[in-house]
């Protein structure tokens, strides 16, 4: 091909495309690291499944959802879930906002995604939307890999609510569906702590550290009983409020809160993003 | 000059009617930027003519490279504007940078994805080129710096010619007005040098401005039509290669031996600067045409056994402009 080799019409410029998110998604899976990860966090619900089968005669006294997940094989996801907010779940969203501007721009990437051109804010908006798409598909993979193992080790039988209320396999299978976009939601929002974070170096893994700090951080200070004032406010306060969408009828109040805490972080640290990111000279 | 017909702005054939401010491909007037307090560029007032192909010289640390970032909107600059094919950057770098490739401060890849790989997610970030065509451009642009056989390698296999080659590509995915090659050269052989000297001609000769920088005048003096020479952060000399190789001093030198009647005679003809030594007698003739120089030797009697007039050489030039030796600048 030659410069002279020109189509006869001027190029014209499509206002959307989802080329570049689909570009950045096959990136984040094509990663052989991140598969990794996945398989880290498929693991854990498989363990637990096997390990509460193996001791199955007494399963009293162990996690939340633990002594339930005889009796229907879908509590092995909901306990999987409990557990892996706590560090797995932070730890994965943490690694791909790591990469996601300061991995660029730590390769030298980013300044040929820009010369393109690709306008910063657009960048932004595909590299968040890569990372709420990676919340969703770490979540997701964890509740799959539960669902398969429990419902083969322990069966479908009627899923016991937190109410004692029983609901059929279909009807529970849909409260964990609701389960995993109510915990996406919560490390999506994580997930823009992270981009903005990702703004401030070019070391990936320093980005990764620091949301990882800021994550133990906010379940150290939602455990301090003395700043309770400031539990609401905390991103991981409602984290495990998923319990309550097990309830007969689900009780929204508590989710509905923590939903509504992730929209505030993610549109504000979205735009401390675009605040830092707009203007900054790219030297890398 | 034939120009690609993908530019926004239409181009009256007859080139003598655009006026000039929209003629250049690259303008800038009193670029300044500073880092910290170190002053990477100075006031620079730089014009690439389109059609150029714009040789940007200057040693390592000149800021050369901070330059072209400023041009591509990568950096902003403390004070001056510039514009690329008429757009003010970064205002319209949106209507700019499409019609420009660019080669930025050596390639940069997912070391992880292939060549190929790494080629299409450009190709996806661009919203102005057309998906259907990608295949073909990727391969052409690939093929065009000969790298089409190793398309499937992970770029972390590559040797750093090749990646410097597969940068070349990404510069290429689309019909370009304006190529900005920041050290093209850089890490590949002689072989591989000779090859993109070529690559860029071929360019330049499809109707593309070219602006190549380089330390090395050695690489890209038989390309460029126009000079521009980093030192310090200023641009101390700028303008086509011929003005520039005029520029410099001419000397006479007249071997003879009676040297004191040989200066006299030059002297009264108004060569400037006359010093005798050891039967040589040298000085700067200015206008005078050499052969009227002979004819008054001759004419006043004075035996000439050499007679030599000299004009320094670009690489004269630079090295006067820049320095000498390897201390970085800056």
């Amino acid at each position: 091909m030659s410069v002279a080799d020109v189509t006869a019409q001027a190029p014209r410029k499509r206002l959307v495309s989802s080329r570049l998110l689909r570009s950045e998604v096959r990136l984040i899976g094509g990663r052989r690291r991140n598969q990794m990860g996945l398989l880290v966090l498929a693991l854990v619900p498989i363990v637990l499944a096997i390990s509460v089968k193996v001791s199955s005669r007494n399963a009293r006294g162990g996690p939340d959802f633990l002594d339930s997940v005889t009796s229907n094989g879908l509590f092995v996801p909901l306990a999987a879930l409990g557990v892996e907010m706590g560090i797995f779940l932070p730890l994965a969203i943490s690694m791909l906002a790591g990469d996601a501007v300061a991995g660029e721009a730590n390769l030298g990437t980013l300044r040929y995604l820009l010369t393109v051109p690709v306008s910063r804010t657009r960048l932004l908006v595909v590299k968040y939307a890569s990372l709420c798409i990676g919340a969703l598909w770490g979540v997701a993979t964890v509740a799959v890999a539960g669902a398969v193992i429990g419902v083969a080790l322990f069966g479908t039988g009627p899923l016991t609510t937190l109410s004692g209320s029983q609901l059929e396999f279909p009807a529970a299978l849909g409260r964990v569906l609701l389960v995993v976009l109510y915990l996406s939601a919560c490390i999506a929002a994580l997930g823009a702590v992270g981009l903005f974070i990702s703004t401030l170096t070019e070391q990936p893994i320093a980005a990764t550290i620091a949301l990882m700090i800021f994550t133990i951080l906010s379940w150290i200070l939602d455990a301090v009983p003395q700043l309770e004032w400031l539990h609401p406010w905390l991103i991981v306060h409602e984290w495990l409020s998923f319990a309550d969408l097990l309830r007969d009828p689900p009780l929204w109040d508590n989710v509905l809160r923590g939903l509504g805490v992730d929209a505030v972080y993610a549109a504000v640290f979205w735009l401390l993003a675009w605040a830092r990111f707009a203007g900054k000279d790219v030297t890398s | 000059m034939t120009l690609p017909a993908t530019q926004v702005q239409p181009t009256p054939a007859d080139q003598s009617t655009i006026d000039p401010a929209a003629d250049a491909a690259v303008e800038t007037h009193g670029l300044t930027k500073r880092f910290g307090s170190r002053l990477a560029v100075e006031a620079l007032d730089m014009v690439v003519p389109r059609g150029a192909v714009y040789g940007f010289l200057g040693p390592n640390g000149s800021g050369k490279t901070t330059t072209i970032r400023m041009l591509l909107g990568l950096v902003e600059p403390n004070a001056g504007t510039r514009s690329l094919l008429g757009h003010p950057i970064p205002r319209e770098a949106a209507r700019a940078l499409p019609q420009v490739g660019s080669l930025v401060e050596g390639p940069a890849f997912h070391p992880y994805l292939s060549g190929r790989a790494n080629l299409a997610r450009l190709d996806a970030a661009d919203l102005w080129s057309d998906p259907r065509t990608a295949r073909r451009r990727i391969d052409g642009a690939l093929d065009r710096v000969g790298l089409l056989a190793a398309a499937t390698k992970r770029y972390r296999a590559y040797s750093l010619g090749m990646r410097q080659r597969l940068a070349i590509a990404a510069a290429l995915l689309a019909p370009r007005e304006l190529l900005v090659l920041d050290e093209p050269t850089n890490g590949l052989d002689p072989q591989g040098t000779r090859e993109v000297r070529h690559l860029v001609a071929s360019l330049a000769e499809d109707g593309a401005t070219v602006l190549v920088s380089s330390h090395l005048l050695s690489e890209v003096e038989q390309l460029c039509t126009h000079l521009g020479i980093m030192s310090e952060g200023r641009l101390v000399a700028q303008g086509t290669v011929y003005e520039l190789r005029g520029s410099g001093v001419t000397t006479v030198c007249v071997t003879t031996p009676q040297s004191a009647e040989a200066a006299a005679v030059l002297q009264r003809l108004g060569v400037a600067d006359v010093v005798a030594v050891r039967g040589e007698v040298r000085g700067q003739p200015g206008t005078l045409t050499p052969e009227s120089m002979v004819e008054a030797l001759v004419h006043a009697g004075v035996p000439v056994r050499g007679f030599v007039v000299t004009t320094p050489s670009l690489e004269d030039l630079f090295v006067g402009l820049t320095g000498e030796g390897f201390d970085v600048s800056g």
